[in-house]
């Protein structure tokens, strides 16, 4: 029983010579390469994570800028056309007394992008650093970015019913904006991000201080 | 093989556990971070399999009846959900109608699928082969690009935004779709990724 040993004092599969599949969680020794139960190649740790993490998240930024400078939506009825951004359409809802929806567009397009791209830069930063947010902390930072990430395409799935319904000749129509290809962009680029960020990271710290 | 199949080893913190099972209705927890490992519901892959066709048999019907229609001034204009997809369709925006597409319809579609495939060798009680374990690693994989549920949200959003402009009438696709939201939500609790994986294992030997 080589294993029964290693469980008492909380060790790491990694500490223990071991390795465990990312997606089955089958635990193999140190040199196996690929899973024996599911297939999936098997990495201690991810490879290259904070790479990939950086280049995700800066493509994720640089296409949200766009996102929110040109119109989402534009806009044709009998008497005018008009264009609006994102932040233009919160207000457009306030102006009508539809706060409650107002909210959770501006929460989905706009805070939480901006949130996920300031954790998983702050996650990052903290890998190699000394942190002022305690591990379970930044772990539920982790879970709450992994889990809040597609939520926010919500706007294009709402821009994409609003151009498919309002087409209604001359009296109204509205139309998709440019900003709508940017904003998907910068979402499924920050969804890459975080996939790319390995939660194992966190816990890490712990190791190298006992090797000390 | 020996104790490592015993072993279990946290998914985000890497710590070592042993396996164990766990009650009815109970979760197993990491002892260092607290994500949870494992859920046991013992009739759970029945339901998951029923689950998912029902879920399979709502997408297609959601594809195929009328999904939303308007009238303001004597006009009317109605889509289905493929029609909401193709309201990128205009030139430079057509990579975007691609990508609509596939997060509402085509990989919601073959992440139902690939769940039906996987799961069932398990609720029949047969040996699941290497096809069923692809099938199940498919699935994994695409669950977080499957998101029907989110352009429910987003729909419930742009017919508050032109219900004071226009009167809305619902089909059936609509109502196929909200359905399908609730019972991907029931499936989503049921499904212990972990001891899936174990049931599937058993082919090995």
């Amino acid at each position: 029983m080589a294993g029964a040993g290693y469980i008492s004092g909380l060790t790491t599969a990694r500490a223990a010579g071991l390795v465990a599949c990312e997606r089955c969680g089958q635990v193999h020794q140190r040199q196996n390469e690929v899973c024996r139960r599911c297939g999936a190649q098997l990495h201690s740790r991810k490879p290259d994570s904070l790479q990939k993490v950086w280049a995700w998240w800066l493509a994720g930024v640089i296409t949200f800028i766009p996102a929110n400078i040109y119109p989402m939506l534009l806009t044709s009825t009998l008497v005018e056309r008009s264009e609006s951004t994102i932040i233009g359409g919160v207000f457009e809802l306030i102006h009508y007394g539809s706060y409650g929806i107002a909210a959770i567009v501006f929460i989905a397009s706009i805070v939480i992008p901006l949130l996920k791209f300031f954790i998983i830069a702050y996650l990052a930063l903290s890998v190699h650093r000394h942190a002022l947010l305690s591990q379970h902390r930044r772990h539920q930072l982790f879970v709450f970015v992994e889990f809040i990430g597609r939520w926010s395409m919500i706007d294009i799935f709402v821009v994409a019913v609003l151009a498919a319904l309002v087409q209604l000749d001359t009296v109204a129509a509205i139309n998709p904006g440019i900003a709508a290809i940017n904003f998907a962009l910068a979402v499924v680029f920050t969804m890459f991000s975080a996939q790319s960020f390995d939660p194992r990271l966190i816990w890490d710290e712990n190791e190298a201080a006992a090797d000390d | 093989m020996g104790p490592l199949e015993d072993l279990i080893a946290c998914p985000h913190c890497d710590t070592l556990h042993n396996y164990s099972d766990v009650p009815e209705g109970a979760q197993a927890h990491c002892r260092k971070c607290g994500a949870v490992m494992l859920t046991q519901r013992a009739a759970s892959v029945a339901i998951v399999l029923s689950l998912a066709l029902s879920s399979f048999l709502l997408m297609i019907a959601a594809i195929s009846f009328p999904f939303l229609g308007v009238e303001a001034g004597g006009l009317s204009n109605g889509t289905s959900l493929l029609g909401t997809v193709m309201a990128f369709s205009d030139d430079y925006a057509l990579p975007l109608a691609i990508a609509v597409a596939a997060f509402i319809v085509f990989i919601p579609l073959t992440r139902l699928g690939a769940l039906i495939v996987a799961v069932t060798p398990l609720v029949l009680d047969r040996t699941p082969r290497s096809l069923h374990k692809r099938a199940f690693g498919l699935a994994e994989q695409l669950r977080p690009w499957s998101m029907a549920e989110i352009f429910v949200v987003g729909v419930a959003v742009a017919l508050v935004k032109i219900t004071a402009l226009v009167s809305v009438t619902y089909g059936l696709a609509f109502w196929a779709l909200a359905g399908l939201v609730v019972l991907s939500f029931w499936q989503d609790t049921l499904i212990c990724r972990y001891t899936v994986w174990r049931a599937l294992d058993t082919s090995r030997d």
